[in-house]
């Protein structure tokens, strides 16, 4: 995974709350066996409407999403993180997350940035014209109106995201400890 | 070990941490893993790219079911009727070379025991009290019913499971849901979870484990259990259980992949011991009275729209927060409805009675108690009973129940995901509306365009044979 330090860029200004995964990515396209190409099918619904966000020339190559509450709600599918990917999103900032999908999103080194509502309304402001900017480092999003919003993040997982680390070669360095605990298991509870 | 009071959570979390790490995150040992053809292609691709195998084949069961076709899958020559859809039969074809080559055990899809992961995991009892249970799909959560830690995972978390059998987590904060007193007639499991969601909010448990407590859920069955604990997501709870009782251990005994003999004693007694001590605490408490909640069912686009059955469409402008104001309005334009429309008076075109919800014996027969005697109305297009599991559906036969719903003009059809979501060929037309036991009424859920209102078997039972949105209570009964 590719460590993330600063993201910085111009932002689509999404603001609904709810936005599930079958709005990120419908269940049509989950029937790939490859992580790749699913942006075709990002946020089809929505971009079905003319003069979406979306498909707005002003946030061309954007590289951040702002949303409402709950973003990502609904299903476990990694799909919706892998689509954002392949939009070219580095980071989505919102009130709050579904926790599947943030775990999902920073599995793929896709940041996701929590904020209260009224910082977030701001930024949807900003972001109709100018960039934002994300510090994970120092965990702050800041406009060039010298706006400056620290969120909070898990220690563990900053840590992976700075430097790109990868959890499942990680935690096979702890096979030891797997295999005592499954030897306790075993001892503790033999019917498993 | 502490003696401090612990909840059903911190017990079954406590007994699984293999490393517990200075910020609080655990690396915590996964009992079961359940995998389907949707999720799992690139975790299995990713093992074999970087040549890795998948540590314990023997606590992983894997089975077909969100691609696969309702309609008959062998002909008339015992031969299998191949998947017309070119990418399903690729999904569905991956992993069944996938299960053999990284030695899973695998129900294939005409297996008399291939139905939904999430009924056939409590089926078989490969799903049980107290362990830790994972599945690449958000409605993991239903194996809470049974006592037991269970939630969905993505794709990179199917992988770590795979190649470690364990998951880094941070705990989750605890919330209560306690409903006591006594449930109205025709209210459901289905109707107490609907209203549940409705009350604490689609977000409402986001970051929290969701523990149902008070005499509704120690009196319900173990199917009721599951269907609540199912839509614990929906709530945005990754995970709902309920404490194992005499219902569970009753549930549980005798089931192929279950604890026999000296193995059932241990594991009883071990079982008994996973209720929530007195004095322990939630982060979160939410009390409600059974005689509050109705027959209910969705009037938006989110599972937090909640209505009883004899309500009306909300105004968009009676919600005082503005961004839900304008979330409702989209809903209203999307569910084609218009503020203070009585619910009962809105036309279904489809019927879905099925999915990991609401497809167990207890819902068919609860389906099959009002459609008895009475025929599909002329305005239903299409009405599917989906059976969760083949050996639900050979129950249901051995009841007569099919012979009911087919005479009655629903489809008898063969165990899957089907219309719950758009991936196999059952859908709702575009514009057209369903009154559905899934689990999810968003945008494009049930096919591009479709609208969905989320019901009790009841209550889709009763909608099939009037034409509209009904309750259940005011059909008489058919002599």
């Amino acid at each position: 995974m590719k460590p993330i330090r600063e993201v910085e860029g111009r932002a689509i200004p999404l603001g609904l709350k709810n936005v599930d995964t079958d709005v990120i990515i419908p269940a049509q396209y989950l029937k790939t066996i490859t992580r790749k190409g699913l942006g075709r099918g990002a946020f089809e619904t929505i971009r079905a409407q003319p003069g979406n966000v979306f498909d707005d020339p002003e946030y061309k190559g954007a590289n951040i999403l702002i949303a409402g509450d709950n973003f990502g709600c609904g299903s476990s599918r990694e799909h919706a993180a892998w689509a954002l990917g392949d939009l070219g999103i580095d980071a989505v900032i919102a009130p709050s997350f579904s926790d599947i999908f943030s775990g999902n999103a920073f599995k793929n080194g896709i940041l996701t940035v929590v904020l209260p509502q009224e910082a977030v309304d701001r930024l949807l402001e900003v972001a109709k014209t100018h960039p934002i900017g994300i510090d994970l480092e120092n965990q702050t999003v800041t406009t060039p109106f010298q706006d400056r919003f620290r969120f909070e993040i898990d220690p563990f997982r900053k840590h992976c995201l700075l430097n790109g680390l990868d959890e499942v070669g990680m935690t096979l360095a702890q096979d030891a400890a797997i295999s005592t605990f499954e030897g306790r298991m075993a001892a503790d509870r033999p019917w498993l | 070990m502490s003696s401090k009071p612990r909840t059903l959570y911190e017990k079954i979390w406590d007994a699984h941490v293999v490393e517990r790490r200075d910020d609080g995150t655990c690396l915590i040992y996964i009992d079961r893993h359940l995998v389907h053809e949707v999720t799992s292609p690139q975790a299995f691709e990713a093992l074999r790219v970087a040549g890795r195998k998948l540590r314990r084949p023997d606590l992983t069961l894997a089975v077909p079911d969100h691609n696969l076709p309702t309609t008959a899958r062998l002909d008339a020559d015992g031969r299998r009727v191949p998947i017309a859809d070119r990418e399903s039969a690729d999904q569905l074809a991956t992993l069944e070379r996938n299960a053999p080559e990284f030695g899973v055990r695998y129900i294939d899809a005409v297996a008399p025991e291939q139905g939904i992961v999430h009924v056939v995991g409590p089926e078989q009892g490969f799903s049980q009290p107290g362990t830790t249970i994972v599945c690449g799909d958000s409605h993991t959560a239903a194996h809470g019913g049974l006592g037991a830690l269970a939630f969905g995972i993505g794709t990179s978390e199917i992988e770590h499971v795979m190649a470690t059998q364990t998951l880094l987590l941070a705990p989750s904060k605890t919330m209560e849901v306690r409903v006591e007193g006594t449930l109205g007639a025709g209210v459901t499991p289905k109707d107490v979870i609907l209203h549940v969601i409705g009350v604490i909010g689609a977000a409402g448990g986001t970051g929290y484990v969701i523990e149902y407590t008070g005499n509704v859920f120690r009196e319900m069955s173990v199917e009721g259990r599951l269907t609540v604990c199912n839509m614990s997501i929906e709530g945005g709870a990754r995970a709902g259980l309920i404490a194992p009782d005499e219902t569970t251990f009753a549930y549980m005994q005798g089931r192929p992949m279950a604890p026999a003999g000296a193995d059932w004693d241990k594991a009883i007694a071990w079982w008994r011991t996973l209720p929530t001590d007195p004095g322990a605490t939630y982060d979160k408490v939410v009390i409600i009275d059974a005689a509050d909640i109705a027959p209910c069912l969705t009037w938006g686009t989110s599972p937090e729209d909640v209505v009883p059955i004899t309500g009306v469409v909300p105004d968009p402008m009676s919600f005082a927060d503005p961004s839900k104001q304008v979330a409702a309005q989209k809903s209203l334009d999307y569910m084609g409805l218009t503020p203070g429309t009585r619910m009962q008076d809105v036309p279904v075109e489809n019927i879905f009675i099925g999915s990991c919800t609401n497809s167990r014996i207890e819902d068919l027969r609860a389906a099959a108690a009002v459609v008895k005697g009475r025929k599909v109305a002329a305005n239903v297009r299409q009405a599917l009973i989906v059976p969760g599991s083949g050996l639900v559906k050979r129950q249901a036969e051995e009841e007569g129940l099919d012979r009911i719903f087919v005479e009655a003009g629903f489809e008898w059809r063969e165990p899957g995901c089907s219309m719950c979501l758009a991936m196999n060929p059952d859908k709702v037309p575009a514009g057209e509306r369903c009154a559905s036991t899934s689990n999810r009424n968003f945008v494009g859920r049930q096919g591009p365009g479709a609208r969905t209102h989320l019901v009790s078997p009841a209550m889709a039972a009763a909608a099939a044979v009037t034409g509209h949105l009904t309750d259940v209570r005011e059909l008489e009964p058919v002599a």
